[in-house]
């Protein structure tokens, strides 16, 4: 018998048992999507991560001191002194694959506008801050290089600022005005397009820009910096512009060879691979689970194939009689349960591919399908029909058909 | 029977076929050495009590088992030593099989029933199948009920449907069990007609049954007792079955 015919005869065999043929499809639908809807929820909450940072700029690069030991003793970070202007001086002279850069100083307090009062963090940049981390102005203006040189006591800031300060709406009317931080009056030239809070639940809103001269000099009163943010020339090229800054920055410390670094470089693209590994983590949690249902689903198949094929003894005496090798008995009950678990696996598909698009987002999660998982579906499923499908198979190809024709 | 040589061609050699099974500690000696020789065209009727040892020669005789020793040879062909999947394929080509119970597939029409022993065929495409099944079908009879399916059947037409699947193969020997065996006496004798007509028609047929009226009907009857031939004979007389048919009272139309 022709493969063409066995599969006649089992899509026959299955199609003449419609409700059981179903039941036992069942287990392998709700498994496969199972499995599809946690691979979507992970696949989806991964993209969510990744645009969010993406908003932060994918090729950002962020320099800060390293963390010494002094005594045994290993010292914060932030109280390092080592990033200088030197630093940040060598590195727009030596650039290759960095091409924006600018040094990072903060200062946290109450600013004051009139009666209002909020507490925020000033950042002091260079006019190059904006185009690393992707931030728009939206009213006014951003500071010069001009306001750089002379440390000018101005500032552009985030939407929370406006709407704890001046009230919500209101950011035509804070330009020009003098808002106090640390009784340090700072005129407001530009307002930010809001980001919104980003997945750690941090308000990225609630900031203020200010030439990083102005608050080395006026607020910190510091000579080094609390960071450099850089941004390579592609997201591909970070890890060149990384090994670039690494050079220049021993060099210019004055690092031995063999010695350790006394700063850290993190790419972004770094940050995305650490939150993407945690989500994957996640994910392979729970679709092991629901992989588990598939395995359950796999012994519900073997179990009606055993029934199917005992209950069919006579039909396979009678085949056997007139011709058929146990060969051809085995592979027509291995071709039933193949495609009862790929007709479950595609039903299941379809379901969890549903609940993915349409009723995940109703509860407020990210979803998206990754195509693979579709594919695996289908191989897993195949997989199972023949691995749960191959007992019964062999059971109906070792029957003697002497005994299985007269089988009452 | 014939002792004299026959210029016949020998369908069926069975060489002192003996067949001992193992039950527990004893062997039950099913048959004890058997012998004869079927030629074509001959309607052999096969009887014998239960424990005779029919069951086991049909058994040998369809090759779905091996003698213990001796040698079936079924068209030439020596049986004994061939393997499982061997006698798959001999008895795909060589035998036709009719059942007591009919055996055929539940909801399927007469000729996907009837086309089954070619779909173990690979020498037959789809075309060739359904031709073949639709000439066997009109053969027994049931040419205008080519799809209807098993389970809308009367028993006497599922019997034709069974016989037809038989003679689709073109098969050397026509091998029925009990084939008039579930059916009333009216289509018992449609059967036997049918089965007459067949053996005019050159056709090979061993008919085992336990009811020695058949004998009357066919061409020769083998008679077994305790696993050995006890009486082989002609029958120089064959009685129509047709003539018989006609002679049954006619059913009350009530």
């Amino acid at each position: 018998m022709n493969i063409l015919n066995l599969f006649k005869v089992s899509i026959n065999a299955v199609a003449n048992n419609k409700m059981r043929s179903f039941l036992s499809m069942l287990g392998i639908i709700i498994g496969v999507a199972a499995v599809i809807i946690m691979m979507s929820i992970g696949q989806g909450s991964k993209e969510s991560i990744r645009k969010e940072l993406s908003t932060m700029g994918t090729n950002l690069l962020t320099i800060r001191p390293g963390a010494d030991m002094r005594g045994g003793v290993r010292m914060d970070p932030s109280a390092m002194q080592t990033l200088k202007p030197e630093d940040y001086q060598r590195i727009m002279n030596e650039k290759k694959f960095v091409t924006k850069v600018s040094p990072e100083v903060t200062a946290s307090g109450q600013v004051i506008y009139g009666n209002n009062n909020t507490m925020t963090t000033v950042y002091g940049e260079s006019t190059e801050y904006m185009d690393i981390k992707l931030w728009e102005i939206e009213e006014g203006d951003g500071f010069t290089e001009e306001d750089i040189k002379k440390a000018s006591k101005v500032c552009v800031v985030g939407k929370t600022i406006i709407t704890e300060l001046f009230g919500e709406g209101k950011e035509a009317e804070a330009i020009g005005k003098n808002i106090r931080f640390k009784s340090i009056p700072m005129r407001i030239i530009g307002v930010l397009k809001g980001k919104g809070y980003n997945s750690w639940g941090m308000d990225q809103d609630n900031v203020i820009i200010a030439p990083y001269t102005c608050v080395m000099k006026r607020i910190a009163a510091q000579t080094y910096f609390s960071s450099i943010n850089c941004s390579a020339v592609t997201e591909e090229l970070s890890d060149a512009a990384i090994d670039e800054l690494t050079q220049i920055l021993r060099e210019s410390h004055k690092i031995k060879e063999g010695a350790d670094d006394d700063f850290t470089i993190r790419s972004q693209a770094e940050m995305m691979e650490t939150m993407s590994s945690t989500m994957d983590t996640v994910t392979i949690i729970l679709v092991v689970a629901a992989a588990f249902s598939l395995l359950v689903a796999g012994i519900g198949i073997m179990n009606i194939m055993l029934v199917s094929v005992t209950e069919r003894t006579k039909e396979i005496g009678l085949r056997m009689a007139v011709g058929a090798t146990g060969m051809v008995i085995s592979l027509q009950f291995l071709i039933e349960s193949v495609i009862i678990s790929l007709t479950g696996g595609l039903l299941g598909i379809l379901v969890g591919g549903g609940i993915s698009q349409f009723v995940v987002p109703l509860i407020g999660m990210p979803a998206s399908i990754p195509a693979w998982s579709i594919y695996v579906s289908f191989a897993v499923c195949t997989f199972i029909g023949i691995i749960f499908g191959y007992i019964p198979a062999r059971k109906a190809a070792n029957m003697d058909p002497i005994e299985a024709i007269r089988h009452e | 029977m014939s002792e004299q040589t026959d210029k016949r061609k020998v369908v069926i050699e069975l060489d002192n076929v003996k067949r001992y099974f193992q039950v527990g500690s004893e062997t039950v000696k099913a048959l004890r050495g058997v012998s004869f020789k079927i030629y074509e065209g001959e309607f052999v009727t096969i009887q014998g009590t239960s424990g005779s040892g029919k069951s086991t020669l049909l058994n040998q005789l369809g090759c779905l088992d091996t003698p213990t020793s001796g040698e079936y040879y079924l068209d030439g062909t020596p049986v004994r030593k061939m393997s499982k999947n061997q006698r798959a394929k001999l008895r795909n080509r060589k035998i036709g099989f009719v059942f007591q119970n009919y055996n055929l597939l539940a909801k399927t029409t007469a000729v996907e029933n009837v086309e089954l022993p070619l779909m173990y065929n690979n020498k037959y495409n789809a075309k060739q199948r359904r031709e073949a099944a639709i000439k066997a079908l009109q053969e027994v009879g049931l040419g205008d009920r080519l799809d209807h399916k098993s389970n809308q059947m009367s028993g006497g037409q599922m019997q034709r449907v069974a016989i037809a699947r038989a003679l689709v193969n073109n098969p050397a020997v026509l091998l029925a069990d009990e084939a008039t065996g579930n059916l009333d006496t009216r289509t018992s004798f449609e059967m036997l007609v049918l089965f007459q007509k067949l053996h005019r028609e050159g056709h090979t047929i061993i008919f085992v049954t336990h009811n020695p009226e058949i004998a009357e009907y066919a061409s020769r009857n083998i008679n077994l007792r305790d696993g050995k031939i006890r009486e082989d004979t002609l029958n120089l007389n064959i009685k129509s079955a047709a003539d018989a048919l006609a002679a049954l009272p006619k059913p009350q139309d009530d």
